[in-house]
């Protein structure tokens, strides 16, 4: 290992997809923030893309100190052979000391294959970060057998540290008009032969609510839902509220939604303000993904539930009966709220 | 056409528990299994045999000597050969130190047209050891692989997003990486079963690979474990007590009361 102490400063890896930035990006600025402050360092973003630089704006206002450019047309679409090589060929010229990518399907598609091609250490989908006191080391902490057991890891002698971070589970950056920054052309040497894979189309299933990773109220169903119909009920719920459906993977695997609402280990990790989970026993993998919610409120027939355990709200009963009182009284409170 | 499957010898992490005393893993009494990811790679193959002819599939695993057990069942559902790669070298890894080793087994077992790989494994949930082979093997990758299709040399996927999917065309070899969505892996066949019992399966050393010593196990890799601990469970909430309406209306109060609406 060459000199660890020419590695400075925190990188974020600004994934864009069609030009807009990935949710999770400003969680990263937030606390990529914070760890650059501890470790007396700059924030910087790396934005790869094409026709991308009015992005750079933003993410200044979000934080960034500094924001390295990489434009080609090669790197319209998010392929792994172009974006791995301008990022890793970027990292050993610049040599930053940390780098952090959004836990999404393209950040664990990117950061492994950067890991290999520069040798260093990556973890995965970090939920907590922080930093020794005594020697500035990167403390990366993670779920582990489907979140049974956390592990701290860390990279003692290999730079970047690097890791992937669970979106949902940092704070966002603030965003500030007045903010400055620089932004910074990366020179690369990309030709097409470099690109191996192609995209062909891409397909987005059609969204007739707010995300999962966005919505402030999460109303979700389990099997004690009974069949697919309840989702309609929650669905309700969920519109009242402004909010969004999610689902265990038990009502996923039953049929009864769409993969796409799933909550917990294999599905999306959620921060809601209010979490409903109805019809739905507590499996560690669905708590992996919404113990960090504000509130949570339990809807559960069997008052042994495990479920009820991490609730802050707890109402023992059938689903069918509770849900609709809640939406009566939901939709009647927006109404007082509203003449008040 | 050679097809080899990366699979993982997992616990079943749904029967993991906690010792409530140490707050250590009980790891005693939990079954071990093909990791579920890895059966829906190893189905993938084994459709591609059932397609086409000449099609030969290798299953290979890095793991303790007892994950024979594991490639003996995968052998049972229709795989052609299996090998283990066991040293107690290899052991503690992290994926870095993981893929030097499987690629270099990789390169000892063949030249491969396609390598299917599970997306992840249920114990480390990385996702990492894929890419990180296709990376050293220098192959194009393609992960979180929903659906498939091969035509000549031409392969082309559905690869699963957040919201949607992208459609992505590679020639082969290619490595991927499967998702449950991809398909529905098959049961051990009887005569795969007894067929599976009568072959052997390699066990390769850190001698019988192509790879250096400095580069594999626990001391080679980059990441190392700080500490572990179990999760702190959240302090007890309040169960709402009375009939159904009431309970709804003392949840609205609190939460108006908690400013939270």
């Amino acid at each position: 290992m060459e000199n660890r102490n020419e590695y400075r400063n925190v990188w974020v890896y600004a994934e864009q997809r069609q030009g807009a930035i990935t949710p999770v990006v400003y969680e990263l600025l937030g606390e990529g923030k914070k760890i650059a402050e501890k470790t007396g360092s700059e924030l910087c973003a790396f934005l790869i893309g094409s026709n991308v630089a009015s992005l750079a704006g933003e993410l200044i206002e979000y934080g960034a100190e500094k924001v390295y450019l990489a434009e080609s047309p090669l790197l319209e679409y998010y392929t792994t052979d172009g974006y791995a090589k301008v990022l890793s060929d970027a990292i050993k010229e610049y040599k930053p000391e940390i780098v952090l990518y959004g836990a999404t399907h393209i950040g664990r598609d990117l950061a492994p294959r950067i890991a290999a091609r520069v040798n260093t250490g990556l973890t995965a989908d970090c939920t907590k970060l922080e930093v020794d006191p005594e020697d500035k080391k990167l403390m990366q902490t993670r779920p582990a057998f489907g979140g049974n057991l956390m592990a701290t890891i860390v990279c003692p002698d290999h730079r970047p540290q690097m890791s992937t971070v669970r979106p949902g589970v940092m704070e966002k950056a603030a965003r500030n008009s007045d903010n400055k920054g620089s932004v910074i052309q990366v020179d690369m040497q990309l030709e097409p032969a470099d690109i191996r894979t192609e995209v062909i189309e891409i397909v987005k299933h059609k969204k007739d609510m707010v995300s999962l990773v966005d919505a402030n109220f999460i109303v979700s169903g389990g099997k004690g839902l009974g069949c697919a119909d309840g989702f309609a009920m929650l669905r309700q719920l969920a519109e009242v509220l402004g909010g969004t459906v999610g689902a265990s993977r038990a009502a996923v695997d039953a049929g009864w939604i769409d993969h796409a609402n799933q909550v917990g280990q294999t599905g999306t990790t959620v921060k809601p303000t209010i979490y409903f989970a109805c019809g739905i026993s507590g499996a560690i993998q669905h708590l992996a993904g919404m113990s960090e919610s504000d509130i949570i409120i339990a809807i559960n027939k069997n008052p042994m539930a495990p479920i009820f355990d991490i609730a802050d709200y707890g109402i023992v009963g059938d689903v069918n009966e509770v849900v609709p009182m809640l939406i009566e009284a939901f939709t009647q409170y927006n109404g007082e709220k509203e003449f008040a | 056409m050679n097809i080899l499957v990366c699979a993982k010898q997992v616990p079943n992490t749904n029967e993991v528990k906690i010792d409530p005393v140490k707050g250590t893993l009980i790891r005693e009494g939990v079954e071990s299994i093909l990791n579920p990811d890895d059966a829906n790679a190893l189905e993938e193959a084994l459709r591609l045999k059932d397609q086409y002819e000449d099609v030969k599939v290798t299953v290979l695993s890095m793991g303790p000597p007892q994950a024979d057990d594991m490639l003996r069942e995968c052998l049972a559902m229709g795989a052609d050969e299996a090998v283990l790669v066991s040293d107690k070298a290899f052991g503690g890894a992290d994926t870095w130190a993981t893929s030097n080793t499987i690629s270099a087994a990789i390169k000892k077992a063949g030249s491969f047209d396609i390598i299917f790989a599970g997306r992840q494994a249920i114990d480390g949930d990385t996702a990492q050891v894929g890419p990180q082979i296709a990376e050293k093997l220098g192959l194009p990758q393609i992960t979180y692989v929903q659906s498939f299709e091969l035509d000549g040399d031409t392969v082309t996927v559905q690869r699963q997003l957040e919201n949607g999917y992208e459609v992505i065309r590679v020639k082969t070899p290619v490595l991927l990486t499967a998702v449950k969505e991809l398909n529905q892996p098959r049961y051990m066949n009887v005569k795969g079963i007894y067929d599976a019992y009568k072959k052997e399966i390699p066990v390769w050393g850190i001698d019988d690979i192509p790879v250096e010593k400095e580069v594999v196990g626990l001391k080679a890799s980059p990441t190392k474990v700080f500490r572990s601990f179990t999760p702190a469970p959240k302090g007890k909430g309040v169960m709402l007590e009375g009939p159904a309406r009431e309970k709804v209306a003392n949840l609205i109060n609190n939460l108006q009361k908690q400013h939270i609406i």
